[in-house]
């Protein structure tokens, strides 16, 4: 494999792992405050659909953008109704959020634009367009350096970067703001939190606002960023491999970053080989594609190191009376 | 003391659900420009005014009591097994194997020996989860998530790699053999001048999945093992006390749950197609969770919950055919049900209790 195709795939795995990366730190938000959410995926579709939907109409792919949040948002409100003011099964509530976005995107689809389920392709401003950083051009020239500025870290969609950037400022929000403490501790210990006088139900809402809003990101990202409109079941199970990252990443924003970027690459490497030759053994592309999967089962498991969730999550949290 | 008598927890709380579903998917179907009513009637119309239309209601309900009694099953255990899908798609390779590799003489000994590995292979796929639960604390949902994605890959290895017939190009395997063929409704019941269920798919695994609920019934109220489920169930410090091994029943649970699950796919694949294709769960094993909510873990409501959506199944296929209605409204419905009879339940209960105590002090 030659230099010019591994930037291809590592690329590419930059913009398979955004919506990853995306969606495992809303999930990280929500998780942290104690709501389990398995509702990731429907959330990032409602926004893909929301957002290719509203840009092919006004020709904005920031009102699509807007649209997406909102979309991803409300889902999360159903969400925070009925696992923290009902006080639900937070599992079932997330599978059917999961089903109720699967169904209404495309019927909705279906009813608006009559083409079998899907938006029309974007075109033009309704697309996020790639971003050519300073000076890529002059430094193209440069040897490794250059083509590695001007291929891999220059020439994404805005939203790659804001991905990117959600990192450190996740870590920040958890572990250096008072707001970020509070958010831990409801996850751990809520009736502490309570004693404290801090109100549990108005932060595990926070969270769950916060978790819909980078869901909608990571949402308006497939649709507008990396691919030219909504098509049924799009996210095709990222929001189920964003999941993955977060407990391969053992609930921390930095480590998310490196576990999305690893099922990215799987992801990026599958596309690129289907089959791959390792000197007499063939890798069928079915092994790349349930690799994230095995490693989250393994991780689980607790062969390597243990993932141990939140302490207080997917419980409700009853006041005493 | 109860706060509801029994019939209201196992009837009215469902059935005012189920109401509200309904009232939210008939404004669904206003809002896309639709009448909810005109929707209805061909509904009905399509899965139940026609013995054909019964054919397909029946096979979809065939397919949901299945993977309902799969889901409840854990539920009793108090465990949420999601992994029902993928533990179908393995049952599907099993009865594959067994229909294609041993020349049977005849199908009610095929369907004998498809059956057990039906479930074998789905109980197994069941086992790595269950295993991992009992032993290592591995939250059994995620983990179950993670099986189906793996089921599909391996599914789709073996069909593309392994089973499909040289020169063909679909995902399949080849035709099973006619031995294997199960009789269906209509080769059972159709006499030459009254054809019933005329080219639908309902067969013989109807009965076996009537069976299976009898069977349900008397395995968690009549046996020790299901005693013993349901204790570990209610509160799991209550039966380490009472001697019962969490390790144990958690395993056993989700073996019987895995090997309900995997049965599901005699239907679609030794009853419908007559070879394993790529899709051959049709999302049943999600269905099931619907199914299981509804029907309150029982048999006779997973029963009619299944019924229920296998009419919803073929009545969407009949709105998709002639309206403008997609067949996603199927999973619209499907979404509201799960949401209010699992995750909102909440919301029905607290205020019909607060009638019933209301109603109560007065009386007394």
């Amino acid at each position: 494999m030659d230099f010019a195709t591994l930037l291809q795939v590592l690329d590419s795995t930059v913009r398979l792992a955004t919506p990853l990366l995306l969606a495992c730190l809303a999930g990280l938000f929500s998780e942290r405050s104690g709501i389990v959410d398995i509702g990731l995926e429907g959330k990032m579709l409602a926004a893909a659909f929301a957002s290719a939907a509203i840009a092919a109409v006004t020709g904005s792919v920031w009102l699509g953008l807007l649209a997406g949040v909102v979309a991803s948002t409300l889902m999360s409100g159903i969400h925070g109704l009925a696992s923290i003011t009902f006080r639900g099964n937070q599992l079932i509530s997330g599978v059917a959020i999961n089903f109720l976005a699967s169904g209404l995107t495309v019927l909705i689809a279906q009813d608006w634009f009559g083409q079998g389920g899907r938006t029309p392709s974007l075109m033009g401003s309704g697309r996020f367009e790639p971003i050519t950083l300073p000076f890529a051009q002059a430094l193209s020239g440069v040897p490794v350096i250059g083509p590695i500025y001007a291929e891999l870290i220059s020439g994404h969609s805005i939203l790659v970067y804001v991905a990117f950037l959600m990192v450190p400022l996740s870590w920040f929000v958890l572990y250096r703001t008072r707001f970020g403490l509070r958010l831990r501790a409801v996850g751990e210990a809520p009736e502490a939190v309570d004693t404290a006088g801090v109100s549990v139900v108005g932060l595990r809402y926070a969270a769950i606002v916060i978790c819909g809003v980078l869901c909608g990101l990571a949402g308006a990202y497939l649709a507008t960023g990396l691919q030219a409109g909504f098509v049924r079941e799009m996210t095709a199970g990222r929001g189920y491999i964003a999941l993955a990252a977060l407990i391969f990443a053992k609930w921390r924003p930095w480590y998310a970053l490196f576990a999305c970027l690893l099922f990215g690459l799987l992801q990026a490497v599958a596309l690129r080989f289907q089959n791959i030759d390792l000197g007499g053994i063939t890798i069928p592309v079915q092994v790349m594609d349930a690799l994230p999967y095995i490693l989250t089962v393994i991780i689980l498991a607790g062969f390597v190191g243990k993932a141990i969730p939140p302490r207080a999550s997917g419980e409700p949290y009853q006041k005493e009376r | 003391m109860d706060k509801m008598p029994a019939w209201a927890d196992a009837v009215l709380v469902p059935l005012i659900s189920i109401l509200l579903a309904a009232i939210l998917s008939a404004l669904v179907i206003l809002a896309i420009g639709e009448s909810p009513l005109d929707a209805l009637n061909l509904m009905v119309e399509g899965a139940l005014m026609r013995s054909s239309g019964w054919g397909y209601t029946l096979y979809y309900t065939t397919n949901f009591i299945f993977t309902g009694l799969c889901v409840a099953v854990a539920f009793h255990a108090k465990m949420f097994n999601i992994g029902g899908e993928g533990q179908a798609m393995i049952g599907g390779l099993g009865v594959a194997l067994v229909c294609l590799f041993i020349p049977f003489p005849h199908w009610s000994i095929a369907l004998l020996v498809a059956t057990a590995a039906a479930a074998v292979f789905g109980a197994l796929w069941a086992l790595i989860p269950a295993y991992l639960q009992a032993k290592r604390g591995s939250h059994i949902v995620i983990t179950t998530i993670m099986f189906n994605f793996i089921a599909a890959a391996v599914l789709n290895y073996v069909l593309v790699n392994v089973l499909r017939p040289q020169g063909a190009m679909d995902p399949a395997t080849a035709t099973f053999p006619a031995a294997t063929h199960l009789p269906t409704f209509q080769e059972m019941f159709a006499t030459a001048d009254n054809p019933l269920f005329r080219g639908s798919p309902a067969n013989v695994t109807f009965f076996l999945a009537v069976l299976a609920c009898v069977g349900f019934w008397y395995l968690i109220w009549r046996t020790k093992l299901g005693y013993e489920i349901r204790a570990f169930g209610h509160s799991e410090s209550a039966a380490k006390y009472a001697g019962i091994s969490p390790v144990r029943i958690t395993i056993v649970a989700m073996l019987i749950s895995g090997g309900l699950a995997g049965m599901m796919a005699l239907n679609t694949t030794m009853g419908e197609a007559e070879r394993l294709v790529m899709n051959a769960t049709e999302g049943a094993g999600f269905i099931g969770i619907a199914v299981a909510l509804m029907g309150r873990s029982h048999p006779v409501g997973i029963f009619l919950a299944a019924l229920l959506f296998g009419f919803l199944y073929q009545g969407g296929a009949e709105l998709a055919l002639w309206t403008n209605i997609p067949r996603e409204l199927i999973t619209v419905i499907q979404a509201l049900v799960i949401l209010f009879t699992g995750a909102l339940d909440n919301m029905v209960r607290m205020p019909l209790e607060r009638i019933f105590l209301a109603t109560r002090r007065r009386n007394g």
